[in-house]
């Protein structure tokens, strides 16, 4: 039997590296785990370089039920990054809360390893596979800090809520291999094509469980009410890493399933789906503003960010895509670097989320106060930043695609997000006496993840060219 | 009368409908855990008879192997949360637990 | 056909009105007339002894969720042994892979003292 095990070489070095993490955990002292997040750094960037050199090779394994195109290397290179900025930004807060660091950072690689499934199944339920294994792995992350009750029951309502839709998705898979006797995706699009009157009652089950099962995973409203509390209870790296990875690992799965295979079906799913796209950014950016912590605004303002990029599926082709992926790029910039800050200025005991607890930052901490007004000022979109050039392309692929209520709809949203935005900066600049914030010699590491976040913001935003046109090429060889 | 495809999917779905009920009327965080196993298994019971009927190879009972082994990582991380859920509050009421709030 | 969604609309609908079904049933037909009897827990014509909500030691989770696991990594061992000879080098490596994994996690077990029982 003939396999080519090539396309497996990014996910199997990530499943090797929590591996030794994990087992290296138990031989070593307290006071060298700090070789631990060297070892799964180094193993992240090796899996990178895979990636890179398997760029554009488009090669599948396992009768293709894996298809490693660059679709797939785009988002494992997005969620390997993610994965070490995590990483980065958690190294002070896990010793600050006594989270087990061996299988903290185990865990963010093997969830990761999870997403890059995700990315890059050509199978629903390969694509199953993977979210599972994203998923458990963040339920135990969310519920890490066994000492604050807070991230208990964050844990508790994600893995219930989580383990539900899981059920949805999964029946929805059942009917779907039901209707086209296979699960493999392009099976299922030939099927698509042959029978139209037949199994068609099962087949339109299937993608309307599928649909809502994701519309969980990406947090779109009516499905988002778990957010804020699990975002909130969460500890903040671990919340980070959810706004940005497992939410791009859904969008992913849903570009490669919707937005290619079933793409016949795109008639019957465009209104559903753009009456959630415009209630999520909605009530996302509704909520956001009545919010008194700044870590559950940053949670509303995922869902609303949620909304932004479901616009680009209900655009859909090639512009759409590129739209999507692009503004992945700069969402994940821009919201790893406030949750970043948010890091920092945790001490002991305190979390100083409140919006009061950023008075003063800009003057006692120059560089955060800096970083942070970027960061607000690109996630409400103004330009030059990452958060501007994202919004304007999401909302060109709606215009191109007739849908200009949509983008108008769009923009006005985003005008309503920034009253709250810009609300942390006059918080920093014009009002006394918050938190301190931690002063670069004590966490090296969080103050490197956060300059990664700006220079990405900025980089983004001022020369969108280079990484729109890699979006561009990810996202057409899925054709 | 033959037992056919429809029997089983009929059950599935009956299956499906007990675990939505629980999910949605229990309390008890083990009881909203049990409700979403029928989920699964209901899934499993389509998997079988899908492979069996209509699809004509035997790939959805491999997927059934697959989603039993993923309802039982499931179930030992599930417990393990309600076991520290119990610690801190010492109740698995899912209603009764709520810290987080605006 | 109507809406192409209309089926899922049916199928909801019925999902739904089971439940329903079933609620109102057990009202309305279900005929109450509770005796001390009647609420034991156990109709077996014993006397119930202490209380059944004793607390159990945390241990005993613990192994249930360890043997949970173990035993249904099991489970894929079958297909392969059966069709051992067919799979060949390839299916013996994918199982050594696969069973590395597996040994990792008891082997983590094993060190973090979850097989203790004291």
């Amino acid at each position: 039997m003939e396999t080519n095990l090539a396309p497996l070489l990014p996910s199997a070095e990530v499943v090797l590296t929590a591996l030794s993490v994990l087992l290296l955990d138990l031989f070593i002292r307290k006071d060298e785990k700090g070789l631990l997040v060297w070892i799964s750094l180094i193993g992240l960037a090796l899996a990178g370089g895979m990636a890179l050199f398997l760029w554009g090779s488009h090669e599948g394994a396992f009768q293709d039920s894996i298809l490693l195109d660059d679709f797939a290397l785009f988002f494992t290179e997005l969620f390997l990054g993610a994965a070490a900025i995590t990483i980065l930004s958690s190294v002070h807060y896990v010793r600050e809360t006594n989270i087990h660091e061996g299988e903290f950072y185990a865990l963010v690689l093997l969830s990761t390893f999870g997403m890059i499934l995700m990315a890059a199944a050509n199978d629903l339920i390969l694509f199953f596979l993977g979210l599972e294994t994203m998923s458990i792995g963040v339920y135990i992350l969310t519920g890490m800090w066994r000492e604050r009750s807070q991230a208990s029951e964050a844990a508790m309502k994600y893995f219930l809520i989580g383990a539900f839709a899981t059920g949805f998705l999964l029946y929805g898979i059942a009917l779907i291999y039901g209707a086209a006797g296979s699960t493999h995706l392009g099976r299922i699009a030939s099927a698509l094509g042959q029978t139209k009157s037949h199994g068609s009652i099962i087949l339109s089950a299937g993608v309307f469980l599928l649909f809502v099962g994701l519309a969980f995973k990406v947090a779109a409203v009516p499905f988002h009410f778990w957010v804020p509390d699990v975002y909130d209870g969460a500890p903040t790296p671990v919340s980070a890493f959810m706004a940005v990875a497992v939410k791009a690992a859904a969008f992913a799965g849903w570009a490669r399933i919707f937005l290619y295979q079933l793409s016949p079906l795109q008639s019957e799913w465009t209104l559903p789906l753009k009456a959630l796209a415009i209630l999520t950014m909605t009530v996302g950016n509704l909520l956001a503003i009545s919010q008194s912590s700044v870590k559950r605004m940053l949670a509303y303002s995922s869902i609303a960010h949620a909304g932004y990029l479901l616009i680009a599926l209900v655009a859909g082709g090639e512009s759409g895509g590129q739209a999507l992926l692009f503004y992945l790029l700069s969402y994940a910039a821009m919201t790893f670097g406030a949750f970043g800050v948010l890091i920092a200025l945790k001490e002991g005991e305190n979390d100083h989320e409140a919006y009061s607890d950023f008075a003063g930052l800009g003057f006692k901490r120059p560089f955060l106060g800096m970083a942070m007004s970027l960061f607000m000022l690109s996630l409400a979109g103004f330009p030059p930043l990452a958060g501007f050039t994202g919004k304007f392309y999401l909302f060109r692929s709606a215009v191109v695609a007739g849908h200009i209520d949509l983008a108008i709809i769009g923009a006005l949203n985003s005008l309503l997000s920034v009253v709250y935005y810009l609300r942390v900066i006059v918080m920093m600049y014009m009002e006394e006496g918050g938190a301190e914030g931690k002063p670069f010699a004590r966490a090296p590491y969080l103050y490197l993840a956060i300059a990664i976040a700006v220079l990405g913001t900025v980089y983004l935003g001022v020369l969108p060219a280079p990484a729109l046109d890699l979006s561009r090429i990810s996202f057409i060889s899925l054709h | 009368m033959a037992i056919g495809l429809t029997h089983y999917l009929v059950l599935g779905a009956i299956l499906f409908s007990l675990g939505l009920y629980t999910v949605l009327t229990r309390r008890n965080a083990i009881s909203v855990l049990m409700g979403v196993e029928l989920i699964l298994n209901s899934a499993n019971i389509n998997y079988v008879a899908f492979s069996h009927f209509s699809s004509g190879n035997v790939d959805g009972q491999i997927y059934a192997i697959f989603v039993i082994m993923l309802a039982a990582a499931e179930a030992a991380v599930g417990l393990a949360i309600v076991l520290a859920i119990f610690q801190l509050f010492h109740t698995i009421d899912v209603g009764a637990v709520e810290t987080l709030k605006e | 056909m109507t809406h192409p969604f209309f089926p899922v609309l049916v199928l909801f609908f019925f999902a739904g009105s089971v439940v329903l079904a079933l609620l109102l049933i057990a009202q309305m037909v279900g005929p109450k007339r509770p005796n001390p009897v009647k609420d034991e827990p156990f109709e077996s014509g014993n006397p119930p002894k202490g209380d059944a909500r004793i607390r159990f030691p945390v241990k005993f989770y613990l192994v249930a969720m360890l043997f949970l696991i173990f035993d249904l990594e099991g489970v894929f061992l079958y297909p392969w042994a059966v069709l051992f000879r067919r799979l060949g080098i390839f299916g013996l490596v994918e199982m050594g892979i696969f069973l590395t994994v597996v040994v990792v996690g008891f082997v983590y077990a094993w060190k973090k003292g979850a097989l203790d029982w004291e």
